[in-house]
């Protein structure tokens, strides 16, 4: 397969970025669209034309999150419940002309043409998205009993990899999918009940603080999420919200 | 070199109990004066880190990727093993013990192993304290599953993606510790060279990742979680940046690095389908509980499938070879990762193979999905299906799966003594970057446990022992002669590479030392093959140091100049994964010699000649290294053949 590329480039994060085109043939249906990149880089450094794409990539199987990229106008492009890495050529045309453009949103700066810096989301962790269980003088696992119902329901929630597709797709830029998923996922589960309340202040608070937007209830962040995480936790985030803002003790469901 | 493996005095199920009743401590007013460095925030360096720092030393924190989430143990899809006997099936503290040592073909330290076991379900009381979600049955108890090589149900796990929760949750333990203030994190850093002062280890020098700036910082222990070196082979399981880096250049420092042939070749992964591929896919071992492993009985329905005129589904029942199930009646499609691989290839290379290359065989759960339903086979390992479905493009809830092995973890790594400190002083190592607990064959679901506990259970306590003194050292400072030479070694490494400006890029190197190790140092190895190894290595080293392309400047954000320097050590990995091969004339666990192999292509050890730890000792980029005998002693065990008929 031919394509015609038009990436993004962009030296640092103080320089102006841009749009440049390459071409590039003789891809497999098969390959991934990292691996279209990679080829791609092949041919620059053999070539000597260009300094080879920066974009973050690792596990290249869709669960470290570290890949990320706005293809076409679509995070993670245009397949359903998948990340850039799971993302095979044999969902484009032969010669199809592709975009590719780094997350955009004010709170995750762009490093390096497609790398962007999304230390907002360990920032919005770090203030209280965990159970505050220090090593060692814990009960024995099954002496907490989970509905199986709500263990899967936590899970659901926890799939979340943190790649930042949900503020790249909303038009404000919003981590209320991101956090809504982690308060979800702990929150459902006795064990973190007692830091319930405490925890969605601060993380809603630190997630403001850092200049995500807020949420208007569009829910492209549910339609682009690679792990289909559902915008259910984004309602179960504003319940929590709202209960401890009025100092009950909370409830959810 | 001294090779002390420090194990505690008393009966084996007593050792650990008796180290920690002797060891010293550090008062808590002291602990916030001592500083660790801990390199790698997979499950073993986070839950260090996070522990630690909990305790209150003060920890720095360094990982590759751009946060602590990414570390690859994110990618461990089946489960971690735990002593619970939740299951009533007969599991115990020496039960797990016993099948890891057999699982290990005689070739792990029995104390070592014997303390695994032994904190393995503290590791799962803490991870359901800190909201990890494991899967549940209907009454709210902890569900289990079996993995290889053992007859129990003791493999905890919550979906397909086990490592990912078991890592968001001692990345939650950290992130605690760093809103606390006693962990720092520096994310996109990595570890460039380990400075030793008064021989121990005091600090690292690091490269900021976005300026390509080095960095020094001192430390009075430096903690190594960087994982094994499997990208060795180029393509393997192993995450695109994950590398052997780290461990290396604390070899280069005199570190002796131990058993480095042990390689674990995965059964299960997605076969190999062009040479654009930039890694392997692995499907779950779990896959093996319900999913029946078989290649065609006849070698023309072999043909067929391979010339695209058949498929799986036109070979009848009778037609098929369960060549697991018919070998290895007692434990099937569940014998371990390594005798399952071997069988694999023995029957491909016998021209049973099926794909287009033929190399590969079914997986197939139509007798699953018979038996317990489409929905259940769904809820167990749905996002397995998938992901098959999404790289392969082929239904796996209608054609069976086709897998064949490939690389997936190294056993061998920085050798350690029972504290998990290596042959430095001050510097430990933790996770798959030691070699401690698998001997020859990891079993699955081992992994996560090993990290966990070298990191919860094992390094807070042994660490706390050796820094017991180092209160009277006072602070490191990140000066003096040791630092300014190991940071003019870094940047001197960097620009003797940058000058080369050749027209290679690395990976063309990469791709060739992985085509050779797999070709020549892969399943099956000889001695001539590992002459042939060596021989192309060194040639390909020569051709690299001449003709590599590294585009851009050191101090800048440079993918390429990373891959680099990763892979010119590599290359010395892969000389001393040879040269260790050629050593160990036998066969053991993942370590096949095709010299040494019973009647039935089993693999035959040497128990009287090779009942030994390999550890090696660096002796300057061109010259052959030195080993030394690390003699096992099992006074615990019986030994006997591996036997999984």
């Amino acid at each position: 397969m031919k394509f015609t590329l038009h990436i993004w480039r962009q030296e640092n994060a103080r320089a102006k970025g841009h749009f440049e085109t390459y071409e590039i043939d003789n891809i497999s249906a098969d390959c991934s669209f990292l691996e279209m990149l990679d080829q791609l880089n092949e041919k620059l450094i053999n070539d000597k034309i260009a300094h080879p794409v920066c974009f973050d990539n690792d596990c290249r199987e869709g669960i470290c999150g570290m890949c990320g990229l706005y293809i076409n106008g679509r995070p993670h492009g245009n397949d359903d419940g998948v990340t850039t890495c799971q993302l095979h050529m044999r969902h484009f045309h032969d010669g199809d002309e592709i975009w590719v453009e780094p997350w955009r949103a004010k709170a995750f700066p762009i490093i390096k043409d497609l790398v962007v810096d999304r230390t907002a989301f360990d920032k919005i962790i770090q203030a209280g998205g965990y159970i505050s269980a220090t090593t060692g003088g814990v009960p024995d696992a099954n002496n907490i009993l989970i509905p199986k119902h709500k263990a899967d329901q936590s899970m659901d929630a926890a799939a979340c990899i943190g790649c930042g597709a949900c503020v790249a797709a909303c038009k404000n830029a919003s981590a209320m999918l991101f956090v809504g998923a982690k308060v979800s996922h702990l929150a459902l589960l006795p064990q973190g009940k007692p830091e319930a309340a405490d925890r969605v202040k601060k993380m809603v608070c630190k997630m403001d603080e850092l200049g995500f937007g807020g949420c208007t209830n569009t829910y492209a962040c549910e339609a682009e999420c690679p792990k289909q995480i559902k915008r259910q936790n984004i309602a179960r985030l504003n319940r929590c919200w709202i209960a401890q803002a009025f100092g009950r003790d909370r409830r959810e469901d | 070199m001294i090779l002390d493996s420090k194990i505690p005095e008393g009966p084996l199920s007593q050792k650990w109990t008796n180290y920690k009743a002797a060891q010293k401590l550090v008062n808590p007013a002291n602990k916030r004066k001592l500083d660790i460095i801990v390199v790698g925030t997979g499950l073993a360096g986070a839950s260090a880190a996070a522990s630690l720092g909990a305790l209150g030393f003060h920890v720095d924190i360094f990982c590759i990727q751009d946060s602590p989430r990414r570390a690859h143990s994110i990618a461990a899809q089946g489960g971690i093993n735990a002593a619970k006997n939740y299951q009533n099936d007969g599991d115990s503290v020496e039960r797990l013990f016993k099948d890891t040592i057999k699982g290990g073909d005689y070739r792990a330290r029995e104390a070592n192993v014997y303390r695994l076991a032994e904190v393995s379900g503290d590791i799962i009381d803490q991870c359901v304290a800190q909201g990890v979600p494991f899967a549940r049955d209907y009454s709210g108890l902890l569900d289990n599953r079996s993995f290889g090589g053992a007859q129990v149900s003791r493999t905890f796990y919550a979906r397909g993606q086990t490592g990912q929760q078991l890592l968001l949750g001692a990345y939650g333990a950290l992130s605690r510790e760093i809103a606390r203030g006693t962990v720092v994190l520096h994310e996109r850093h990595e570890m460039m060279d380990l400075v030793i002062k008064d021989g121990r280890a005091r600090g690292i020098i690091v490269r900021n990742l976005v300026t390509g700036e080095l960095e020094r910082y001192a430390a009075h222990a430096v903690v190594v979680a960087t994982g094994g070196y499997g990208n060795v082979y180029y393509l393997s399981t192993n995450a695109m940046n994950s590398n052997g880096s780290a461990a290396w250049v604390c070899h280069r420092r005199g570190a002796a690095f131990a058993n480095p042939c042990y390689v674990q070749i995965h059964p299960t992964c997605i076969p190999v389908h062009g040479d654009y591929q930039s890694k392997l896919t692995l499907m779950s071992e779990s896959l093996r509980n319900d999913g029946r492993i078989w290649v065609p009985k006849k070698k023309e329905d072999a043909e067929a499938i391979r010339r695209g005129e058949k498929s799986a589904l036109d070979i009848a029942e009778e037609d098929r070879d369960y060549y697991l199930e018919r070998r290895y009646p007692a434990f099937g499609n569940l014998v371990p990762r390594d005798v399952a691989s071997r069988a694999a290839k023995e029957r491909c290379d016998a021209g049973y193979g099926v794909g287009p290359t033929g190399l590969a065989v079914y997986l197939d759960f139509a007798d699953a999905i018979k038996r317990l339903g489409r929905d259940v086979v769904e809820q167990k390992y749905g996002n397995l299906f998938q992901m098959y479905q999404k790289i392969v493009d082929v239904d796996p809830y209608e054609y069976p799966m086709m897998i064949y092995p490939a690389v997936h973890y190294t056993m061998g790594g920085l050798w350690v003594d029972y504290e998990l400190q290596t042959t430095i002083p001050g510097l430990f190592a933790a996770g798959e970057a030691n070699f401690s607990d698998h001997g020859a064959n990891r079993l699955g679901a081992s992994a996560l446990m090993q990290g966990l506990a070298d990191g919860y259970f094992v390094l807070p306590y042994t660490l706390q022992n050796y820094l017991a003194d180092q209160i009277y050292v006072g602070k490191i400072k990140a000066e003096g002669p040791e630092f300014d030479e190991a940071e003019a070694n870094v940047r001197a490494r960097m620009d003797n590479l940058m000058n080369i400006h050749g027209e290679h890029s690395v990976d063309h190197y990469h791709k060739a030392l992985g085509r050779i190790m797999w070709e020549y140092c892969g399943m099956a190895r000889s001695k001539e093959s590992l002459a042939t190894a060596k021989e192309k290595i060194t040639e390909l080293e020569a051709d690299f140091y001449q003709h590599v392309f590294i585009p851009g400047k050191p101090a800048e954000m440079n993918p390429e100049l990373e891959k680099a320097y990763r892979l010119e050590d590599y290359f010395e990995l892969a000389r001393l994964i040879v040269d260790d091969a050629t050593q160990r004339e036998e066969s053991c666990g993942g370590h096949f010699r095709i010299e040494h192999q019973t009647e039935d292509g089993e693999t035959l050890r040497d128990d009287d000649n090779f009942m030994f730890v390999a550890a090696w000792e660096y002796q300057g980029h061109d010259k052959p290294e030195v080993m030394y005998k690390e003699e096992l002693n099992y006074e615990h065990i019986q030994i006997v053949k591996r036997n999984y008929k």
